[in-house]
């Protein structure tokens, strides 16, 4: 009867939206996400995602695409030391950056550097994500004295400068060690400190996020059916608390990265035989005042450029999640 | 020429999977001192035709055709300065929400006096007189000092006056209300509907009602347009349209409106509106999984038994108890509900009904009294293990389907986690086995299961919300506003269900709504609630035809009448079986 009439005639144009979308596969579905259009729309974020992919498979693939090996003493001559970059008169072709105090190729001892950085990078804010994630989500979930307790440690903690609270754990990391362990276990000294300084942040967004769902029916009915706070907390309000968390490890990445560098421009970080981008720029900057201005510029203007490209992205990423900013 | 023409409208929205039309082919008018309803379902784009004629349409919206005239003149097409001054000057606006229209920095009468002077030729002391004096004719009491108040200091209802008096203060000869009651309470929608229409006649005023609420169109419409999917399907006389429809679609949607005055079997005409996927298998409980509940032992008397049962809630928390304030959100409130039995609670928002079945489900611990259950004492049992045992036979279905479905879980892990946990499937070929059964019960198909609940309107959600509430094999079934959320014919195949399976199962259920016609339609027994206290316990029948607690007259007094509709050719529901199935 009409039921037909109406269905065909008046449904057809307010449907054809909803229901092509449906029968796409999984790529394809990717391809028309809103996220990829928005991706796709800013040559900007393509740039910086593209620079951020170049610095990680540098890094990753060092062993072959560097010219030389930084660490092999073998392939190290200190005659070669302070050979400024190819273009400026007497360089060696070989060292196309030049070379810093030691000898080593600036070039190589980049990419080898860049695969500090972002290993603590990533390992520091894992670190901090997990951390600040588990206590965010049971400190929202669960209430009461834990919350206040979780929150307050996370308010003092704030109020001190993160590299500051690096430092401290740095510090009595490395009294705590013995001598001969020190320079083997900095990395993993450095990873600790950058990760216990930055959990506040990821335990603050997620605590909020938490406590929104927690509101929500569906974990109502989670505790209506009798699912232990466990299972709710880890099945249902996890998921749905990742997406923010995600956007600030991020932004997160970048801020770990540069408190790697500081710390060990400072000193505090991994030692000379290993450089990091940080210690390349300290053992530059104590010869910039003798016109060696390569050591220094090309490690320093490989940090800017990383730490741009993973912050450009983080803040796409956040705006592109976000349906109200869209 | 009316006072307001729309011709042959349309509204696209350009986005980038293609153009949407939200309206299409629209033409209504407007005469002076006249009020046309406009009643559709959610994204009918009822709203839509309101936005435009005041120049409001959210981008990337635009207008793609058409022309609307006021007074004859074409106002569509006019430069943004001219249209900024039409629109408070010629047309008035009111919106759903009137906390969010008026702004809360500013008191009532800079607002007002703003208003009057941008628009009218006008002193400021002109204006504030003239102020006093509409404040005066919306029905505020001592308008000199409320004047100057704030926003917060007025009540929900209060406000939306201030709302109609800012929209009528430029004295406009057109306005637009949109959905102007729905955020009120009905003891104060109707006196709102009541001054809108005294305004609208004594000022000669066209309005154009924007609503879902059948209630609303037959208490103060002359004229109505119903929308279905940008069209107007049809126009006509408020009595005509109500009472003896045209269209099938108006037809079907009329029949789906609950009725106030009998109680029917089921709601007839619904099914096409929105399909719900394949057709609803039947049930048959004596071979059907559902019905192999393990543990369902016999018993005699009421199921549940609530004895003195009281909720305090700590509003402002302090170190020494003295100082504690506290919400009586629920006190002493006892009832029993039968087995087999559909007991309604109904009361206004904030009447603690919703608390009471908060406690029953074990989400909120009484601060006193006692709740039986299947014979045994819920507030007494401590231990989770035993509690299980409880919780298995009692499930609950809740308000809003956009929130009480996890988005990250497919249907499927949605409706087996109450089987997993509870251990009531063999392995996992079974779980699947019942969850697809469950699926096709609620009138969803099978095909549902591997989707995510974003993919669902909200009437199919509730669906799925249900099978989960049936996964656990319950006795016993809590359902809180289980269909407010909900377009009136959503609600309709919703409550539909709910009966089937109410009546195949032999389900107990509790039935939460503010919603009186509703509740005449689902419930056996009612008990009604206000400020935490129940005040009357009656069968449904009797408290509609003759209610004894005058807050209940009160209530029935408001409920709007819709003597309108038709009475041919309805089932109506002889003497209501209690405690049968």
């Amino acid at each position: 009867m009409a039921r037909e009439e109406i269905g065909k005639s008046e449904a057809a144009p307010a449907s054809s939206l909803e229901t092509g979308y449906e029968r796409l596969g999984f790529w394809a579905r990717i391809a028309d996400n809103d996220v990829t259009y928005s991706f796709l729309r800013s040559p900007l974020v393509m740039a910086a995602a593209g620079i951020t992919v170049t610095f990680i498979l540098a890094a990753v693939f060092a062993p072959l695409v560097a010219p030389f090996d930084p660490f092999d003493p073998t392939q190290i001559s200190l005659w070669d030391g302070k050979l400024p970059p190819a273009w400026v008169q007497g360089s060696n072709p070989a060292y196309f950056l030049g070379t810093d105090d030691q000898g080593r190729d600036l070039f190589s001892t980049i990419l080898y550097g860049g695969r500090i950085s972002l290993l603590v990078g990533f390992a520091a804010v894992f670190l901090s994500m997990a951390l600040g994630i588990g206590l965010g989500v049971a400190a929202g979930y669960l209430g009461g004295w834990f919350d206040a307790f979780v929150m307050r440690l996370a308010d003092v903690q704030l109020t001190i400068p993160g590299i500051l609270t690096a430092i401290l754990i740095n510090g009595i990391a490395r009294s705590v060690l013995p001598i001969e362990l020190r320079d083997e276990l900095a990395i993993y000294v450095v990873i600790l400190a950058i990760g216990f300084s930055d959990w506040p942040q990821f335990a603050r967004v997620t605590r909020a996020a938490a406590l929104v769902e927690a509101e929500k029916e569906y974990i109502q009915a989670a505790r209506v059916i009798g699912l232990r706070p466990f299972i709710i907390i880890v099945r249902h309000i996890l998921p749905n608390v990742l997406r923010p968390a995600l956007v600030l490890a991020t932004i997160g990445l970048a801020l770990a990265i540069i408190a790697e560098a500081t710390l060990s421009f400072l000193g505090q970080g991994v030692p000379p035989t290993t450089p990091s981008l940080g210690t390349l720029i300290r053992i530059g900057n104590d010869y910039l005042f003798s016109g060696l201005w390569w050591i220094t510029l090309f490690p320093a203007l490989a940090l800017v450029t990383l730490v741009l490209a993973v912050n450009l992205l983080g803040d796409w990423l956040r705006d592109a999640l976000n349906p109200k900013l869209r | 020429m009316s006072l307001l023409d729309i011709k042959n409208l349309q509204v696209d929205f350009p986005t980038r999977r293609g153009v949407f039309t939200a309206v299409r082919e629209v033409t209504l008018s407007v005469e002076p001192g006249e009020i046309l309803g406009c009643v559709g379902e959610s994204g009918a784009g009822k709203s839509t035709i309101g936005n435009a004629v005041i120049g409001l349409l959210e981008p990337p919206g635009r207008m793609a055709e058409g022309e609307i005239d006021l007074r004859g003149e074409r106002i569509d097409n006019l430069p943004y300065e001219a249209v900024r001054r039409i629109r408070g000057r010629k047309i008035g606006m009111i919106f759903q929400d009137p906390l969010t229209s008026l702004n809360p920095l500013q008191t009532i009468e800079r607002q007002l006096v703003e208003t009057i002077t941008t628009h009218l030729p006008m002193s400021e002391a002109e204006a504030r007189q003239k102020s006093i004096d509409l404040l005066d004719r919306v029905g505020i009491p001592d308008p000199e000092i409320r004047i100057q108040q704030y926003p917060h200091q007025f009540s929900g209802g209060m406000r939306q006056r201030v709302v109609i008096a800012l929209a009528l203060c430029a004295d406009p000869e057109v306005i637009i209300a949109d959905e102007p009651t729905t955020a009120l309470d009905v003891s104060i929608q109707a006196q709102i509907l009541d001054l809108v229409r005294e305004l609208c006649r004594e000022r000669q005023v066209g309005m154009i009602i924007i609503t879902h609420d059948m209630g609303v169109i037959a208490d103060i419409t002359d004229r109505v347009a119903v929308m279905y999917r940008g069209k107007v399907v049809e126009t006509g006389p408020t009595a005509k349209i109500l009472g003896d429809p045209d269209h099938p679609y108006t037809k079907s949607l009329i029949s789906a409106v609950p009725r106030p005055d009998v109680r029917l079997k089921r709601f007839p005409l619904v099914e096409y509106i929105e399909s719900a996927g394949d057709a609803r298998k039947a049930l048959d409980i004596s071979t059907h999984w559902l019905g192999q509940a393990r543990d369902f032992s016999k018993m005699d008397g009421p199921l549940i038994r609530l004895k003195d049962l009281n909720m305090r809630f700590v509003t402002k928390n302090a170190i020494l108890p003295k100082n504690r304030v506290y919400l009586d959100a629920v006190k002493d409130v006892s009832f029993d509900i039968e087995q087999g039995e559909v007991f309604g609670l109904v009361g206004e928002s904030g009447s603690g009904k919703s608390t009471v079945a908060r406690m029953i489900a074990g989400l909120y611990k009484p601060t006193g009294g006692a709740i039986h259950f299947a014979g045994g004492e819920l507030t007494a049992i401590a231990s989770e293990r035993e509690k299980d045992i409880y919780r298995r036979q009692m499930q609950m279905i809740f308000q809003d389907p956009y929130s009480s479905l996890n988005p990250r879980m497919r249907v499927l892990d949605i409706v087996a986690e109450p089987i997993r946990f509870h251990g009531l499937a063999e392995d996992k070929a079974h779980t699947e086995e019942i969850v697809l059964d469950l699926l096709e019960h609620v009138g969803l198909g099978a095909a549902a299961a591997i989707k995510y609940p974003h993919e669902f309107s909200g009437g199919q959600r509730q669906r799925i919300s249900i099978a989960r509430a049936l996964a656990t094999r319950p006795r016993f079934l809590i359902c809180d506003e289980p269909t407010s959320a909900l377009d009136v014919s959503i609600q309709a195949q919703i409550l539909n269900l709910l009966k089937d399976l109410q009546e195949e199962l032999g389900l107990t259920m509790l039935f939460i709504s503010h919603d009186l016609p509703v509740i005449r339609q689902m419930c056996d027994r009612v008990g009604v609630m206000r400020n935490g206290m129940l005040c009357e316990i009656a069968e449904t029948e009797d408290l509609f035809e003759n209610p004894q607690h005058p807050y209940s007259q009160h209530l029935l007094e408001l409920m709007p009448r819709l003597e309108v509709l038709s009475q041919e050719g309805l089932e109506v529901e002889a003497d209501h079986p209690t405690g049968a199935a």
